[in-house]
C-alpha cells in the first residue's frame, strides 16, 4: 500500500517548521543578554549547574542559548572549534563576533530549509564585548538562520516577550553591575510568577572589559552572584579643589 | 663508500678513471678514514637553520613554584635575538618554558596554550595538573620525528595543582617522557651549570620572592659559563623572564621587580663573582 501524496506549498512548509521550532523553544526557560557598563551581562534561569546555557566561545566573545540542550550545545563546540582554528592559524584578534554569528546563520539556515531533517529548535546569542563601549556587539540568532544585531538587549526562550517589557521599561546599556544584574534578575523573575528568583536558579556569567586577562569571559558561582548584587562601597568623597 | 684500505677486486678490474687513483694521503683519507682527519668545518646539518633558545629554571616553593629564563636565542655561534621569550603561561595555573629549536618551541607552546583552553572550553571545567604535564609529554612525543632531524624542543612544565594544594614540576625527554621533579630542575645548553648552582643553595621552604633571586642567581651562573645563554643586559636593560605560581594563579613577575633582584645579584657578584657561598 502506497502513502497518498499532497501538494504542500513552500509557504505552509515553512510555516509548519517554524511553528515546530518556536513550539520546542516556547517550552523552555529564558535567557538574556545585556549590556552593563564594564561589558557584556548573561544570565539565564538554569536549575542545572552543570548543563550550561552560558558559555566561553573566546577572548572576548560569548554565546548564550535556549531550546533543545543537544541541539546548542553542538553549536557551542562547533563555534568554540571554530573560533579556535581561527585564531590559531591566523590571530587571536581575527576572530570576531560577527565572524562567529554569520557561521551560526550559516548552519541554522541551512538546517532549516533541508526538507529531511527537522529544524533546529534553538535559539542564540553570540556578543562580543569591544576595548571601548561603543564596539560592543550582540548578535540573536533564531532558528531559521537570521541574523538581528541587538543595541542594548537580546532576550530569547519561552516568554521572551514578557520578560524583554519587563527589562525594556528600565533598561541602560551603562548600568553598573549590581544594577544591570538586579534588573536581568528581575526581568527573568517575570517568566516566574512574579516571584524572585535565587542564585541557585540562576546561571550568570560576564565578559568584562576590564579584566586583566586575554580571555574576558567570567562565569559567576551563586556567591559571586549574591557579591555582584550588593553595590560596591561609594568611593570616599573627593575634598572640592580649591580655586586657583 | 668503501673503507677498505684495499681496493676492491671490481675496482681493480674497472678503476675510476677520475677520482679513485689519487697520491693525495690526504683525499685518500677523506675517501676512507674521514674520522681521522683534524675536524675541518663541519657539514652544516639541518638544525643549524634554526636559532636556538636555551636555558630554563624552574623551582617549586613553599607557596607554588618560579620559572624563569635567559633571552637569548643562539644560531651557531652568533646571537639570533637578545630578548626572546622562551618562558610563557600555558594557562591561569600553569607556565611552560622550553629550550631548543626556537620556532618550532615556540608554535608548540602556542599549540599547547590552546590546548588546553580547547579543553577547558568544551569540558567546562580545566584538565587536572597531570592532565596537562601528560597531554605535553603527547606532544613533545608527536615532535620525536623532527628531533631525530636535530630540530630538538623540549620544555619545563610548572603548575599548581589544585587539588593537592601545590606547587608542582615536570621535566620531558625528547621522547615524550614525563617526569615529576621535586625541588628544582633547568634545561637547555646551560641547565648543568643551573643545576649546579641551584643544588648548592636551593631550599624547599623559599618564599616566593627567595625563588625569584634562586632563578637569577642560577640563570646567572649559567650565562657565566655557558656561551649560548645571555646573561642581564644591563646597557639594554634585558632581564629574564619570571613567572611566579601560587594558589591565586600564575603571574608574571613585573620587569621593574626582576631589573632590582638582578641588580642585586650584579652587584652581590661584583663582591664575589662565583655567587654566594655554601656553607659546608
Amino acid at each position: 500500500m502506497t502513502q497518498p501524496m499532497f501538494y504542500v506549498s513552500p509557504e505552509q512548509q515553512v510555516k509548519d517548521r517554524a511553528d515546530f521550532a518556536r513550539a520546542g523553544i516556547a517550552r523552555g526557560r529564558s535567557a538574556l543578554v545585556a549590556r552593563y557598563a564594564g561589558g557584556i551581562l548573561f544570565a539565564a534561569e538554569n536549575r542545572s549547574q552543570s548543563l550550561h546555557k552560558v558559555a566561553e566561545l573566546y577572548d572576548r566573545i560569548g554565546f548564550a542559548a535556549v531550546g533543545r540542550y543537544n541541539e546548542f550545545d553542538n553549536l557551542r563546540i562547533a563555534g568554540i572549534r571554530y573560533a579556535d582554528v581561527r585564531g590559531y592559524s591566523y590571530d587571536r584578534r581575527d576572530v570576531t563576533g560577527r565572524m562567529l554569528a554569520n557561521a551560526y546563520a550559516q548552519v541554522l539556515g541551512t538546517i532549516f530549509s533541508a526538507v529531511t531533517e527537522k529544524p533546529y529548535e534553538v535559539e542564540l546569542c553570540v556578543a562580543e564585548v569591544g576595548e571601548t563601549p561603543d564596539k560592543d556587539q550582540i548578535f540573536h540568532l533564531t532558528f531559521d538562520g537570521s541574523v538581528a544585531d541587538e543595541a542594548g538587549f537580546c532576550v530569547m526562550g519561552g516568554s521572551a516577550e514578557s520578560v524583554a517589557a519587563a527589562l525594556g521599561e528600565d533598561f541602560a546599556p551603562d548600568l553598573p553591575l549590581h544594577q544591570a544584574l538586579g534588573r536581568a534578575i528581575a526581568a527573568l523573575s517575570a517568566d516566574n510568577g512574579g516571584e524572585d528568583l535565587g542564585t541557585d536558579a540562576l546561571e550568570v556569567a560576564v565578559l568584562e572589559r576590564d579584566r586583566p586577562r586575554a580571555r574576558k569571559f567570567r562565569r559567576l558561582t551563586a556567591a559571586d552572584i549574591a557579591a555582584a548584587l550588593t553595590p560596591p562601597a561609594a568611593p570616599a568623597r573627593r575634598r572640592p579643589r580649591a580655586k586657583q | 663508500m668503501t673503507t677498505d684500505l684495499f681496493p676492491s677486486p671490481r675496482d681493480a678490474v674497472a678503476p675510476d678513471p677520475w677520482g679513485a687513483r689519487t697520491s693525495s694521503f690526504t683525499e685518500f683519507l677523506a675517501r676512507h678514514r674521514p674520522s681521522l682527519l683534524p675536524a675541518g668545518p663541519s657539514a652544516v646539518t639541518a638544525a643549524d637553520l634554526a636559532p636556538t633558545g636555551t636555558t630554563i629554571v624552574a623551582l617549586t616553593t613553599a607557596d607554588g613554584a618560579v620559572m624563569a629564563g635567559d633571552r637569548r636565542a643562539t644560531a651557531g655561534s652568533a646571537i639570533a635575538q637578545r630578548d626572546i621569550q622562551k618562558v610563557y603561561a600555558a594557562d591561569d595555573y600553569s607556565t611552560i618554558g622550553i629550550a631548543g629549536s626556537a620556532g618550532l618551541a615556540i608554535d608548540l607552546v602556542k599549540l599547547f596554550r590552546v590546548e588546553l583552553e580547547h579543553y577547558e572550553k568544551i569540558e567546562g571545567a580545566p584538565l587536572s595538573l597531570d592532565g596537562k604535564a601528560n597531554r605535553l609529554g603527547a606532544m613533545i612525543r608527536g615532535h620525536l620525528g623532527l628531533a631525530l632531524q636535530g630540530f630538538v624542543v623540549l620544555p619545563l612544565f610548572a603548575g599548581w595543582d589544585i587539588d593537592c594544594g601545590k606547587g608542582r614540576l615536570f621535566s620531558y625527554d625528547a621522547t615524550g617522557g614525563c617526569y615529576e621533579e621535586t625541588g628544582y630542575d633547568a634545561i637547555g645548553s646551560g641547565a648543568v651549570f643551573a643545576k649546579g648552582a641551584l643544588k648548592k643553595f636551593y631550599r624547599p621552604d623559599f618564599t616566593t620572592a627567595k625563588g625569584v633571586t634562586a632563578c637569577v642567581q642560577a640563570l646567572f651562573d649559567a650565562a657565566d659559563d655557558d656561551a649560548a645563554t645571555g646573561g642581564p643586559d644591563l646597557a639594554r636593560q634585558i632581564f629574564p623572564v619570571v613567572y611566579s605560581i601560587t594558589a591565586a594563579g600564575v603571574c608574571r613577575v613585573a620587569e621593574e621587580e626582576i631589573a632590582k633582584v638582578t641588580n642585586q645579584v650584579v652587584a652581590s657578584r661584583q663582591r664575589r663573582p662565583d655567587g654566594p657561598e655554601a656553607k659546608l
